[in-house]
């Protein structure tokens, strides 16, 4: 008569001590279905992909200095040292007003060019089921080139100025991220009555991750056909091996685009990867705090 | 004989339930800080969520990597991305036991050693430290301090910047619980 009630005290101690164990997989639990959708970050490491920007945007009262330097072209001969006597560079500024909300400005060598920018963080993509599957940035350029050409003195800052808008959809994964870029492009003077002042364009970005602080990047930027018709242009198609220490990202790059400004690559790059029209190059970006807060020291 | 059972079964259920108090918080405070020549770092997170079996001397906590803020955003990405791979290894859990009586029924404050497991980044290491916890009327509030060093989770950092993060993180945690 005992056996039954020993058995039935057993179970229910076995019971308690079961309960011990499942102290941490109800916290783990509690978390678990308490857990809201939360954006994702590090779609890209910065806010430039190589020359097309990414939906990043820089934090609030955050300041990134970027340094984008091509050389020529590797086809222009051992004289020219296969490119490396030459160089195109653009400095740019890059600011966070809000952490939604970046402006910036560039200086570039190429027509020394200027060219500014802001750009909006619209929607981001969201972990976990139901959330938002993608980020949304959209960003509008205006760019004024400034180079003297004595046979063309009617050559106003009007004529001089393009705009770009671009609506940025990106996609993280779990190692890769895509973005997919329409554009469009309006240069206020165009070489011929045949050449469209007005251009539509589609790009396609993608990073790789290899290492958790080394990625392969890669770009093209496809314009759509008999915009350009005067000279002969080539969609820019750019490959970039990224490497991050602390507060810099460091880029390897191959381009066939020698401007880095969106007015000018996307709708005017006279060089080809088929001749080995192609420029070595690299991008650095470093980012600076400059809120108080973010300054402040540590104290606990 | 099955009543008896019955009855004990009851008996023991009731004296279980009754010395097994539980108490538990949704917003566990937890934060780290490290203080170098070369950079402060601070993170902290008010989204933790504890249990403490009073009777039985357990506890259990777990808390979000994501859901740590920094005062830089650049420094959260990379804490995310870079160190604590957060898509990988969501939580940090820790579950364990403390040693030391609380005084039933009266408020005070105890000084007991909590002792157990901590898991993140995917590994698991058996930590001791030195805690209060405080009875408040239907409260248990618990506090420690403890180090941790990166490298024993495994998480791996960069020479060029390992002068810019203490050896071993200051970590503090607060958790506020009520009767379950």
């Amino acid at each position: 008569m005992r056996f039954p009630l020993m058995i039935g005290l057993l179970f229910l101690a076995s019971a308690v001590v079961a309960q011990d164990t499942t102290l941490l997989s109800q916290v783990g639990d509690s978390l678990t279905n308490s857990t809201k959708p939360m954006p994702v970050t590090g779609t890209f490491k910065g806010i430039y992909l190589i020359q097309l920007q990414t939906n990043e945007t820089i934090a609030a009262g955050a300041l990134n200095f970027e340094i984008q330097h091509r050389f020529g072209q590797l086809n222009s001969g051992a004289y020219q040292f296969f490119g490396l006597d030459n160089a195109t560079l653009r400095l740019g500024l890059d600011y966070g007003i809000t952490d939604w909300w970046t402006v910036g400005i560039g200086r570039s060598s190429y027509l020394k060019t200027f060219d500014g920018y802001t750009k909006f963080k619209l929607w981001r993509q969201q972990d976990g089921g139901g959330g938002m599957p993608i980020s949304v940035t959209l960003m509008g350029t205006i760019s004024n080139y400034t180079q003297n050409f004595p046979d063309e003195t009617y050559l106003n800052a009007n004529y001089r100025t393009g705009y770009a808008t671009q609506l940025i959809l990106a996609r993280k994964f779990k190692f890769f991220s895509l973005e997919l870029v329409p554009s469009y492009i309006r240069n206020n003077l165009v070489p011929t009555v045949a050449d469209k002042n007005d251009m539509v364009a589609l790009s396609g970005g993608a990073r790789v991750r290899i290492t958790k602080r080394m990625s392969l990047d890669g770009e093209y930027n496809y314009l759509f056909p008999n915009q350009v018709v005067s000279t002969k242009v080539y969609n820019a198609l750019s490959f970039a091996w990224e490497m991050e220490t602390g507060g810099h990202v460091f880029q390897l790059v191959f381009t066939n685009a020698q401007s880095m400004v969106p007015t000018q690559f996307i709708s005017g790059t006279t060089s080809s990867w088929g001749n080995g029209g192609i420029y070595f190059g690299f991008n650095i970006a470093r980012n600076f705090n400059l809120t108080s807060h973010a300054k402040k020291s540590v104290k606990y | 004989m099955k009543k008896t059972l019955l009855a004990a079964a009851c008996l023991i259920l009731t004296l279980v339930k009754g010395y097994g108090q539980q108490y538990m918080t949704r917003n566990g405070f937890v934060g780290f800080y490290s203080k170098t020549p070369a950079e402060d770092i601070k993170a902290e997170t008010r989204q933790g969520f504890a249990i403490i079996d009073e009777g039985k001397k357990n506890l259990a906590f777990a808390v979000l990597i994501k859901g740590f803020t920094f005062p830089k955003e650049l420094m959260q990405e990379h804490f995310n991305e870079n160190y604590m791979e957060s898509d990988k290894y969501p939580k940090a859990t820790f579950n364990g036991s403390f040693a030391g009586d609380l005084a039933p029924g009266r408020d005070g404050v105890y000084h007991v050693t909590v002792k157990g497991n901590l898991t993140m980044h995917g590994v698991t290491k058996p930590v001791e430290m030195p805690a209060t916890i405080e009875r408040k009327g239907n409260q248990l509030i618990g506090h420690a301090v403890f180090h941790i060093s990166p490298e024993e989770f495994n998480v791996s950092i960069p020479s060029l910047v390992r002068e810019k993060i203490e050896k071993s993180l200051e970590v503090h945690v607060d958790i506020q619980c009520d009767q379950k």
